[in-house]
């Protein structure tokens, strides 16, 4: 990636000087899927997040990580609505999201999985999907639908993907963590968002679960925006991206993760040198 | 799916619980072994059924404790008390606007400042429930309206928990103490009593007394001399005697309440079935295991949240409104705190997140109460009703501990002892 290119990205410089124009903001919004600009939050006065331009295009797989209390979690959190940020503005899909709630934004298009794996315990894996099914947010065609052939059919063939296809009928709490991560993953990918938050998708699991995880994410790159958060070096090797360094609340550099492991700011950061 | 195999089996022990309900019950009473006493009291048993049927809705699928449950049902019952008082009792004055003021509103009439007793006059608030059908739309709808208002400033703002609790605890006090007040004119820590007749035909059609007046004259033309003054004019005493509707004392009148009350309970049983096995029970089961994670799957929890409690709220008022014909008077002690944390146990008691064990548990919580409230020997212990509350609450602990899900797991082991040959393994979903 060009000095140039980077700049685009983050243009960081630049926005210190003016607001940007509706014109300037139209253009950054053709370009990128979701777009934050002078996005901060401060809780008691500590700047969690502090990002003065920042953007992820269209397609893009992009991976953040930082050492912990960076800010990545919070800078998730201020995307998908969670937390409300002190300042800045948050585009998506050419819209601004700043002021919607969670399941606004979750409409709009932006799917989340957290750092835990958030599923629901008293549900079965199979309902469990079945929620998370796009179209049925409503509650007076919740009350009087049920659901369609299609859906069972497309539920089924989701959890035949992620292998949780036996334990089907079986109640959530019954998983183990890492297939529970796969279930929260798998909720994520049937709500069909136009971006994927994907907080710390390989906590807690072994080398061969972290393995298929990055398949798994890898494929649906493919097909969708991506912004997964990680900690576990190897597994962001193996997603092979653009990665985005956060370090107390800023952005410290961003670029190929071979750049970033030799870059002395970021070794000092991030890799405790 | 195991949900399949759960809903023969309720199946089976709903159709027999309605042959016990509509059949044995009043059969027992047929052959003379039930008094009428007895199934007047079940009756009113199963009114609290039908809040602890609305409650676990609430507490056990969406795991909202609430702790007014007790001052929705008594918002049902003052409504139906209301309508009850004004065909009540023959006794009574009729005040300026043709209106009878109902004996026990009169008796502590909040008098102004150089008022005598010539001046009390029914309160407007009073009126509408002089109809029977608007009583009983009121009845259900205020504990509705109530409880929808409460709801969306409260689950908007995502007050939740114990919170939630608190805030409920601290209304039902409130309205105990509203309704303890004279001033409010709901005839204070009295309580709405000297109940006669249900279901006057005036009381459907018409919704004055001078209405009802003017039509009774107009059907009895010329058979009237009874009841007619001196100068041709019928006043609401006279009119109360006319038109005797159903005697609420009459043992015929007190087993169709007990129908009709049967009816009620698994009307409300089979609406909370339906919507907990559909994908709206879902939903709300999400509620309880984790309301924030619903927000991101494009859910808004509290409409849902709302919607259960207008629900449980609704269920209470039909509750009260079928509880107080067959208890004939109600009073604010029914408020009182501990009434609605009694809804609680019941539920827990019978099963919570078990619609079944919800009406299983207020009962048998009941019946015993009924039964060791009074004098018992037994054998050489003598029983005495002072025990009851400490047993109430060695009940509690022993359930708590011994069977978590309540007193329904034990009919669950019952039935599934007997068929046992049917494989409890998840059917294949292709």
């Amino acid at each position: 990636m060009s000095e140039a290119e980077i700049k685009d990205i983050n243009p960081l410089a630049a926005y210190k000087d003016f607001r940007p124009s509706q014109v300037q903001l139209d253009s950054w919004s053709s370009k990128y899927v979701l777009f934050a600009e002078d996005l901060s939050v401060s809780f008691d006065g500590f700047k969690a997040v502090d990002i003065p331009c920042y953007g992820i295009r269209h397609g893009e797989l992009r991976v953040i990580i930082g050492p912990n209390g960076a800010g990545k979690t919070t800078f998730c959190d201020l995307v998908s609505g969670k937390t409300r940020p002190s300042t800045g503005r948050v585009h998506f899909d050419r819209v601004d999201i700043t002021k919607f709630d969670e399941s606004e934004i979750s409409l709009r298009g932006i799917g989340r999985k957290f750092q835990t794996p958030t599923v629901f315990d008293s549900l079965s894996t199979y309902e469990n999907l079945l929620l998370a099914l796009p179209g049925h947010q409503g509650w007076k065609k919740n009350l009087l639908e049920r659901e369609t052939e299609q859906d069972t059919h497309q539920i089924l063939e989701i959890l035949r993907k992620v292998g949780l296809f036996d334990q089907r009928n079986e109640l959530a709490k019954s998983l183990s963590h890492g297939q529970r991560q796969w279930l929260a993953i798998s909720a994520l990918i049937i709500s069909k968002p136009k971006l994927l938050l994907v907080d710390e998708p390989a906590a807690g699991l072994t080398d061969k679960e972290t393995e298929q995880t990055a398949d798994l994410l890898l494929e649906l790159a493919e097909e969708h925006t991506l912004v997964v958060i990680e900690h576990d070096m190897d597994f962001v090797r193996r997603l092979n991206s653009t990665v985005t360094v956060l370090n107390e609340g800023k952005i410290l550099a961003e670029g190929p993760l071979e750049e970033m492991e030799q870059n002395e700011e970021v070794m000092e950061a991030y890799l405790g040198r | 799916m195991i949900q399949k195999n759960k809903l023969i089996e309720s199946k089976k022990a709903f159709a027999f619980l309605c042959v016990l309900g509509f059949i044995v019950v009043p059969a027992l009473y047929y052959f003379g072994i039930l008094s009428i006493g007895d199934i007047n009291m079940l009756g009113r048993f199963m009114t609290f059924a039908i809040l602890a049927v609305g409650l676990d809705l609430l507490w056990g699928y969406v795991g909202i404790l609430s702790l007014c449950q007790f001052t929705f049902f008594c918002i049902g019952a003052y409504a139906m008390g209301m309508h009850l008082a004004h065909h009540g009792g023959p006794e009574g004055i009729v005040d300026a606007n043709g209106w009878k003021i109902p004996a026990c509103l009169f008796v502590v009439y909040p008098y102004d400042v150089g008022e005598s007793s010539g001046d009390a006059l029914v309160p407007g608030f009073w009126k509408p429930f002089w109809n029977l059908p608007l009583t009983i739309i009121l009845g259900l709808l205020i504990p509705a309206a109530a409880s929808f208002i409460l709801g969306y400033f409260v689950f908007r703002s995502r007050v939740r928990g114990v919170y939630f609790a608190i805030l409920t605890q601290a209304i039902a006090v409130a309205c105990w103490l509203v309704f303890c007040r004279n001033e409010v004119k709901l005839c204070g820590t009295n309580g709405l009593t000297r109940f006669d007749v249900i279901a006057p035909s005036g009381s459907i059609f018409t919704l004055n007394p001078v209405d009802a007046t003017a039509d009774w004259i107009q059907e009895n033309e010329g058979n009237s001399g009874m009841d007619l003054n001196q100068d041709g004019s019928v006043n609401q005493l006279d009119y109360s005697i006319a038109d005797i509707g159903f005697s609420l004392s009459s043992p015929s009148v007190q087993l169709s309440l007990y129908l009709i009350t049967v009816l009620c309970l698994f009307g409300s049983y089979l609406l909370c079935r339906w919507i907990v096995n559909s994908r709206l029970g879902r939903i709300l089961v999400a509620i309880r295991d984790d309301e924030s994670t619903l927000n991101f799957f494009g859910y808004k929890p509290y409409t849902f949240k709302i919607f259960a409690f207008c629900l449980a709220a609704l269920l209470a008022g039909l509750a009260g409104l079928l509880y107080v014909p067959q208890m004939k008077i109600i009073t604010p002690s029914n408020m009182e705190a501990v009434r609605s944390v009694l809804v609680v146990v019941w539920v827990a008691v019978g099963g919570r997140g078990s619609l079944g064990g919800a009406i299983l548990g207020a009962l048998s919580v009941n019946l015993l109460y009924n039964f060791l409230t009074s004098e018992q020997n037994i054998g050489p212990i003598t029983w005495s009703p002072d025990y009851w509350p400490i047993f109430l609450g060695i009940m509690f602990v022993a359930v708590v501990l011994f069977l978590p899900k309540g007193l329904i797991e034990i009919v669950e082991k019952f039935t599934r002892r007997n068929r046992s040959h049917v494989s409890n393994k998840p059917e294949v979903l292709s």
